[in-house]
């Protein structure tokens, strides 16, 4: 069949009518779906590092709105001087988008995690109970094995002791590395201190089994036949935790709160 | 540099196209029978990626990325949801480019490759690459780098396979299992090879 | 073909003529994720209603199509589909779109959807050609929820989630085998799979390897 110059650039053009609508509409039309999806996931990984949600508990959408509105406060602060940044919205700040755009962020000083820039600004949380404040969430991420680890790690009010930790994202071994999902690993973190007593990040995971808390309190037991995963973890915990990291933050928050 | 080399080490040997991501399978399997064809068709992949992955890259950052229109006046329009069909259009239209361009000033290489560029338009391995590069935020030069590392670590792949297939002519295999079912066993087990990769780092 | 029955353009493509144990089409965008059922489920359903819709869109225009632009035409409406199907998904089941990353995009470039758009719904009416589209997304649909129920239940222990055998870590007995989860064993899987098949099947046992069509079509200029 053959077909003049002019019936084929028509067909053409009305192809990428006819198929422009049909994108654009439902693009259009499922955008803010989209977008309440994407705060919900944040909101969902928040509640569960806070331990107000179970591990991989499904909650119907408007109990997790009500429950992270109710019991979590968002913060943004500026990483270098941990103070407030009031300016920011904090329900719309991204804070790996902010990490990556040159304009707000900068690179940062060489460290075991390969994180290679940072953001100006940082979203924290704060746990929140009757009136209480309950936790701190901080942010953390850093270079595992196969790929960059995404997660929480959640202080006490004392921002010593460690309340919980959670990765979100991450590319480990199933059954090796990829066992800091399991919340038996997950459950040997509460109740170690981060710091020592001068204050240093001293948190890490051990090769082997770490000993009761009272004992070994800085160490976690370590992941089997996952070597580089473990350190990939202690490297990132410190780093965050560290003066690099949210250590400016932490200070003002123990100059504020007298701890 | 540093960081460059120790992203394309990952892009040829780490993260495999064809054997941690299965991408490019179908042209992966069908010209592994001679390491010949084989390396022209590695070959063309690896030219049309370190192409098509920075290309895009400019595509992405200059239209695709919210926000991105911004410097035609339109701060606000997030056209993200066009980058499918911006990526194979761009890889579409590269594809015949290039092979009309080898055509004219280079017909010893239009030679080797010619016959297997239109081939690759619908390879997987290229758009794959492509919606890494997008996922992951890459700038230019990763972009670059990581185009032509994964494009390497497709062709060395696709070129070992063949190797092995070449040689496994001579073996007696069961006979349901022969052709495709030994095939997919043994690349199975060259992935496995691949993994010893897994932790390297520059 | 135009004497095609509905019932044979539906259970040939299951068993008799499937995609991926015989014409090796289209694994390249999905055996990434099949380590879980219910991502792989999804996927199916993605790349099953991309297929049937093409397929019915493109017979619709099978004679208003120009020849030289039918392939671009094609990509074309192939690619919107996705890009609907990838708007849906992340509105209605987010988690599993999460998961799915780039693979839902690379379905514009999964051999079933291009091979049958022209192979099949270029010459036959739509209705016919929306069961040859749906069959052949379920023969599909078939190995590859075949392979993640071996690679969930093996790996981790589970069936779509919920706990079959209990494993180590939970407290249970079931020691999981992580390799089942890593790349290698789905290349295992599929291989043992094509080797059932044809152990059933004598006749489809090949002696020389049968997907240099593919290179051959491209040859003739068919694949541009």
């Amino acid at each position: 069949m053959q077909h003049s110059s002019g019936y084929i650039v028509g067909f053409a053009v009305a192809i990428c009518l006819v198929c422009a609508l049909v994108v654009a509409g439902s693009a259009v039309g499922l955008k803010d779906r989209q977008d309440a999806n994407i705060l919900l996931d944040r909101q969902k990984k928040v509640l569960t590092v806070a331990g107000l949600m179970k591990d991989g508990a499904s909650l119907p959408r408007e109990e997790i709105v009500e429950t992270f509105e109710s019991s979590i406060l968002q913060k943004v602060i500026d990483l270098k001087t941990g103070t407030l940044n009031a300016e920011i919205d904090a329900s719309g700040f991204d804070q790996q988008k902010a990490a990556k755009n040159p304009e707000t962020s900068f690179v940062a000083p060489d460290n075991l995690s390969k994180v290679r820039r940072l953001p100006n600004n940082a979203l924290v949380f704060d746990v929140i109970e009757d009136g209480k404040l309950k936790a701190l969430i901080l942010p953390i991420e850093g270079y595992g094995l196969w790929g960059t680890l995404y997660g929480y790690i959640a202080l006490a009010p004392d921002a010593r002791t460690i309340v919980g930790i959670t990765f979100y994202s991450h590319k480990e071994t199933p059954g090796l590395g990829g066992e800091v999902d399991n919340p038996r690993w997950k459950a040997r973190w509460p109740g170690r201190l981060a710091f020592d007593d001068r204050g240093k990040p001293a948190i890490g995971v051990k090769k082997g089994l770490a000993g009761s808390i009272a004992d070994d309190p800085y160490n976690v037991d370590g992941l089997s036949g996952a070597t580089i995963t473990s350190r990939g973890v202690t490297a990132l915990v410190r780093f965050w935790l560290g003066e690099n990291g949210f250590g400016p933050y932490l200070a003002s928050y123990r100059a504020k709160a007298g701890v | 540099m540093e960081h460059y080399l120790s992203l394309a080490t990952k892009a040829i040997f780490v993260e495999n196209m064809a054997l941690a991501f299965f991408l490019g399978m179908c042209s992966f399997l069908a010209v592994s029978k001679k390491v010949e064809t084989a390396m022209g068709l590695g070959f063309a992949v690896v030219f049309v990626l370190g192409i098509t992955c920075p290309l895009n890259q400019l595509l992405v950052d200059a239209l695709l990325e919210p926000g991105a229109l911004a410097w035609a006046g339109y701060p606000d329009v997030n056209v993200s949801f066009l980058s499918y069909l911006t990526l194979i259009g761009t890889i579409a239209a590269a594809v015949q480019i290039v092979e009309m361009v080898l055509d004219r000033y280079s017909p010893e290489l239009y030679n080797a490759l010619g016959v297997f560029l239109p081939l690759i338009a619908v390879n997987c391995a290229i758009l794959g690459a492509s919606l890494f590069m997008q996922e992951r935020d890459y700038t230019l030069g990763e972009a670059t780098v990581f185009g032509a590392g994964s494009g390497i670590g497709w062709l060395l792949a696709v070129v070992a396979l063949a190797a092995i297939r070449e040689k496994m002519r001579y073996s007696n295999v069961p006979g349901p299992l022969r052709g495709l079912g030994i095939t997919f066993i043994t690349v199975g087990l060259m992935s496995v090879g691949f993994m010893a990769f897994a932790g390297i780092q520059l | 073909m135009a004497d095609v029955t509905n019932r044979e353009a539906l259970i040939d493509p299951l068993f008799n003529n499937n995609p991926i144990a015989l014409q090796v089409l289209g694994i390249c965008s999905a055996l990434a994720v099949t380590t879980k059922m219910s991502t792989a489920l999804v996927m199916c359903a993605a790349v099953t209603a991309v297929t049937a819709l093409s397929n019915v869109s493109i017979s619709l225009l099978r004679n208003r199509i120009p020849n030289s632009i039918r392939i671009i035409v094609q990509l074309t409406i192939i690619a919107s589909l996705v890009i609907v199907t990838d708007q849906v998904l992340k509105a209605f089941v987010y988690d599993i779109a999460k998961d799915l990353s780039v693979f839902v995009g690379l379905i514009i470039t999964n051999c079933i959807v291009m091979g049958r758009a022209e192979a099949f719904a270029m010459q036959n009416r739509p209705g016919i050609s929306f069961i040859d589209g749906l069959a052949n997304g379920l023969g599909y649909s078939v190995v590859l929820m075949a392979v993640a129920f071996f690679r969930e239940l093996i790996g981790s222990g589970s069936v779509f989630g919920v706990t079959i055998l209990q494993t180590v870590n939970q407290g249970g007995w079931y020691v999981p085998n992580g390799l089942m989860l890593l790349a290698p064993a789905a290349f295992f899987l599929i291989g043992c799979f094509i080797w059932a098949v044809r152990t059933w099947k004598p006749e489809q046992i090949e002696e020389e390897f049968h997907i240099g069509a593919l290179l051959k079509l491209s040859n003739e200029g068919h694949l541009r």
